[in-house]
């Protein structure tokens, strides 16, 4: 029975050529430095998901964000975990992203033809740290509220634009429940669909070329 | 191995990861659910017992004005409520009593306890209530709510139970 529904959307979708591109393809001899990459997608998705839920409860608004975190810790049934997995996952994230970098670089797994896969993982690592930038300032306390006030005031340091930036970040002269609504709108609508967006071209790329070989002592 | 009593590799492997993914699987989905459901399985501190004072304290014969506050909780925000009634005590017999809300049947405006006129009258629209809450002129639909639930505890005190809405 399930057999029969399997092979008759498998010969419309071609379920098995899929599964073989994607996870049966072959691949030089590699060892756990190889599963970074996987390590951050997988870390993405579960920060979405507890992300998600996190929205259910969390109102990013200055009267109220610090309440609705609170409320969420000491009375919702396993808010701790939601955001504990939110919270320290997005920590571990930054660093597995890193770490993944690390190795490509060691294993310069960026020379040709993977120069593209490369640049697009400059763009999901800022991202990735885009995403703790703006997620640091939402539960509007005094560590995020301040956190954020240096964070935003770096930025206008740099010459020319710096000005115009930290007020573009900050919504005006200072923060306020623009900034805090903005940074909310980039943590949950615009960062994670660029990471969406770039993380499927980088796979896309990362199985079009098939993974680097390791260098041998010869190279 | 070829005994068939015994499990085989593939069938051990099979079973133990659906078991664990089982498992898993339910460890994740109970927290979302609880996470989820939470507000809607929660008391909101409406119901409870209010102490109204000493029940040697209330005259007999005249109705004697009381009033509480009700504190819900609704997430991370508090809305606190006034309510009031009065108590007549009709005849020294502690359990003789009636317990009426002061709150209007018609808009829900505070009803006050006029002694010339011997009745509640509602300030808003005029109603007039008799002692015992029956609606005697004006647009109430109903007679005053009554307050049914009371006992007087060791020390003397009258209490009443409060339900929501
Ligand atoms: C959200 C962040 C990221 C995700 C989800 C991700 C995902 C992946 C995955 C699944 C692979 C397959 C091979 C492996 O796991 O090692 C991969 C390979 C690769 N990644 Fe990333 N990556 C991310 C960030 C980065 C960053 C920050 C860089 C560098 C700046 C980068 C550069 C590369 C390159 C060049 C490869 C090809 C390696 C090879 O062929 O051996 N990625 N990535
Ligand atoms: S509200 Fe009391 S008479 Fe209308």
């Amino acid at each position: 029975m399930w057999q029969k529904i399997y092979q008759w959307l498998d010969e419309r979708l071609g379920l098995q050529d899929l599964y073989k591109s994607f996870l049966d393809r072959p691949e030089p001899k590699g060892n756990w430095w190889n599963t970074l990459g996987s390590a951050s997608l997988f870390l993405f998705l579960l920060q979405g998901a507890t992300g998600i839920f996190l929205t259910i409860y969390y109102t990013p608004s200055p009267d109220h964000a610090y309440d609705s975190i609170t409320y969420i810790m000491n009375d919702v049934a396993f808010g701790w975990l939601i955001r504990g997995i939110h919270h320290w996952g997005a920590t571990l994230m930054v660093l597995v992203v890193f770490i993944h970098m690390l190795r490509v670089f060691v294993t310069a797994s960026y020379k040709y033809p993977r120069e593209l896969t490369w640049i697009i993982g400059v763009g999901l690592l800022l991202l990735t740290l885009g995403m703790g930038f703006t997620g640091y300032l939402l539960p509007w306390n005094q560590r995020s509220y301040w956190a954020t006030m240096v964070g935003t005031q770096i930025a206008g340091t740099a010459p020319l634009i710096g000005e115009f930036i930290k007020r573009t970040l900050r919504a005006g002269s200072d923060l306020s429940a623009l900034t805090l609504q903005r940074f909310f709108s980039g943590h949950i609508w615009w960062l994670p669909l660029l990471l969406m967006l770039l993380i499927g071209v980088h796979i896309y790329l990362v199985v079009r070329h098939g993974e680097s070989q390791f260098p041998g002592k010869d190279d | 191995m070829t005994d068939s009593k015994h499990l085989s590799r593939r069938d051990f492997l099979k079973f133990t990861t659906g078991a664990i993914g089982g498992a898993i699987t339910i460890s994740v989905a109970l927290p979302t659910i609880g996470y989820l459901l939470d507000p809607a399985l929660r008391k909101q501190g409406g119901e409870g017992w209010i102490t109204i004072g000493k029940l040697d304290e209330i005259p007999i014969g005249t109705p004697y004005p009381f009033s509480f506050t009700r504190t819900k909780v609704n997430g991370w925000e508090r809305t606190s409520s006034t309510y009031g009634g009065f108590v007549l005590r009709r005849s020294e017999d502690p359990n003789d009593l009636f317990i009426l809300s002061s709150r209007c049947t018609h808009l829900s405006c505070r009803v006050n306890w006029n002694e010339e006129a011997q009745a509640y009258i509602c300030p808003c629209h005029d109603a007039k209530f008799s002692k015992e809450g029956e609606v005697l002129d004006g647009p109430p639909p109903r007679p005053l709510d009554r307050y049914d639930e009371f006992e007087i505890d060791e020390e003397g005190n009258l209490r009443i139970f409060f339900r929501e809405g």
